[in-house]
């Protein structure tokens, strides 16, 4: 597997998700600056990490979703190369509209750091097919602006495509119908507020974020 | 010619910035407060005189990057 991460100024996760990918799958993993305009070539995974994107200026995500390298990924992202977003990841995708709804400051008003469980809505896609007959998995959430958010008929929607992939068991943010993680209808670009990458190792408290990636090396 | 664009989240999404801000002027005495609503502004210059075209302009600007319309309107105003 050939995977690279995408370092906007200001990701701070960048370095722990090429790690987590290397580690999991044993995947060559590149970084790639956001002023790239082109991708290396024959790529199976995107990651649009965590952090703090152009300091969070203006909205979350906003101007990573228009940085240079972001029109590749989204060419890449149609031609069906597997794309995930975490956390600050998220909102970029859901900012640059490969997502659907947005990421509102958490309910509480409080930045959230800790682990949580996760509810395994869809076991079937292709970042979550490792986890077997298992509906839970637990991961760190990192995150002041996480509470997802669509309009009535946007949630309406997503929910009856079937595009929830991981909810919250108990809601740390204020995450509308408690949903941590999306999918978009091709199946191949997810974004999560939660950290596989802060979760890969046992020793990180939990090896579950191992399997989102390890799911992609699984056929089809 | 100036602009200034003011960016609001919609009505209907929970803005708990606001709520806290409202929370807080209630704890200080004022309660005739109500529906506290924390948005931006921002102003800046631009070019040409044409105040048609430049509000079509600045509202590809808001549509583009300056307001999210999932969860933000916006309004502008010309001086």
């Amino acid at each position: 597997m050939k995977a690279a991460v995408v370092v906007f100024p200001g990701s701070n996760c960048d370095r722990d998700c090429k790690v987590a990918v290397e580690r999991s799958t044993g995947a060559a993993v590149e970084m790639v600056w956001h002023a790239e305009t082109a991708l290396p070539a024959g790529l199976d995974l995107i990651v649009l990490p965590g952090g703090f994107s152009y300091g969070d200026y203006l909205r979350c995500g906003a101007m990573a979703a228009l940085s240079p390298v972001m029109a590749e990924v989204r060419k890449a992202a149609g031609r069906g190369v597997s794309v995930v977003g975490i956390c600050n990841g998220f909102q970029v995708l859901c900012e640059s509209g490969l997502l659907p709804g947005a990421l509102l400051r958490n309910a509480a008003l409080k930045y959230v750091c800790k682990p949580v469980e996760l509810e395994i809505v869809r076991g079937d896609t292709r970042f979550t097919r490792a986890f077997g007959a298992r509906r839970s998995a637990i991961m760190t959430v990192g995150n002041g602006e996480g509470a997802f958010f669509a309009d009535a008929d946007t949630l309406a929607r997503i929910e009856g495509e079937g595009q929830v992939v991981f909810r919250y068991a108990d809601n740390p943010n204020g995450s509308l119908n408690d949903i941590a993680g999306l999918i978009n209808p091709g199946g191949n670009v997810l974004g999560l507020m939660p950290h596989p990458d802060r979760a890969f190792e046992k020793e990180l408290g939990s090896a579950d974020g191992a399997l989102l990636f390890q799911s992609l090396l699984e056929p089809a | 010619m100036r602009a200034r664009v003011h960016v609001f989240l919609k009505p209907g999404v929970l803005d708990v910035q606001g709520k806290a801000v409202e929370n807080a002027l209630h704890g200080l005495g004022w309660n005739g407060v109500s529906d506290v609503r924390v948005g931006k502004i921002l102003e800046f210059d631009l070019a040409g005189t044409d105040p048609a075209a430049a509000e079509t302009e600045i509202r590809r600007m808001c549509e583009t990057l300056l307001a999210n319309t999932v969860i933000e309107g916006y309004r502008i105003e010309l001086t």
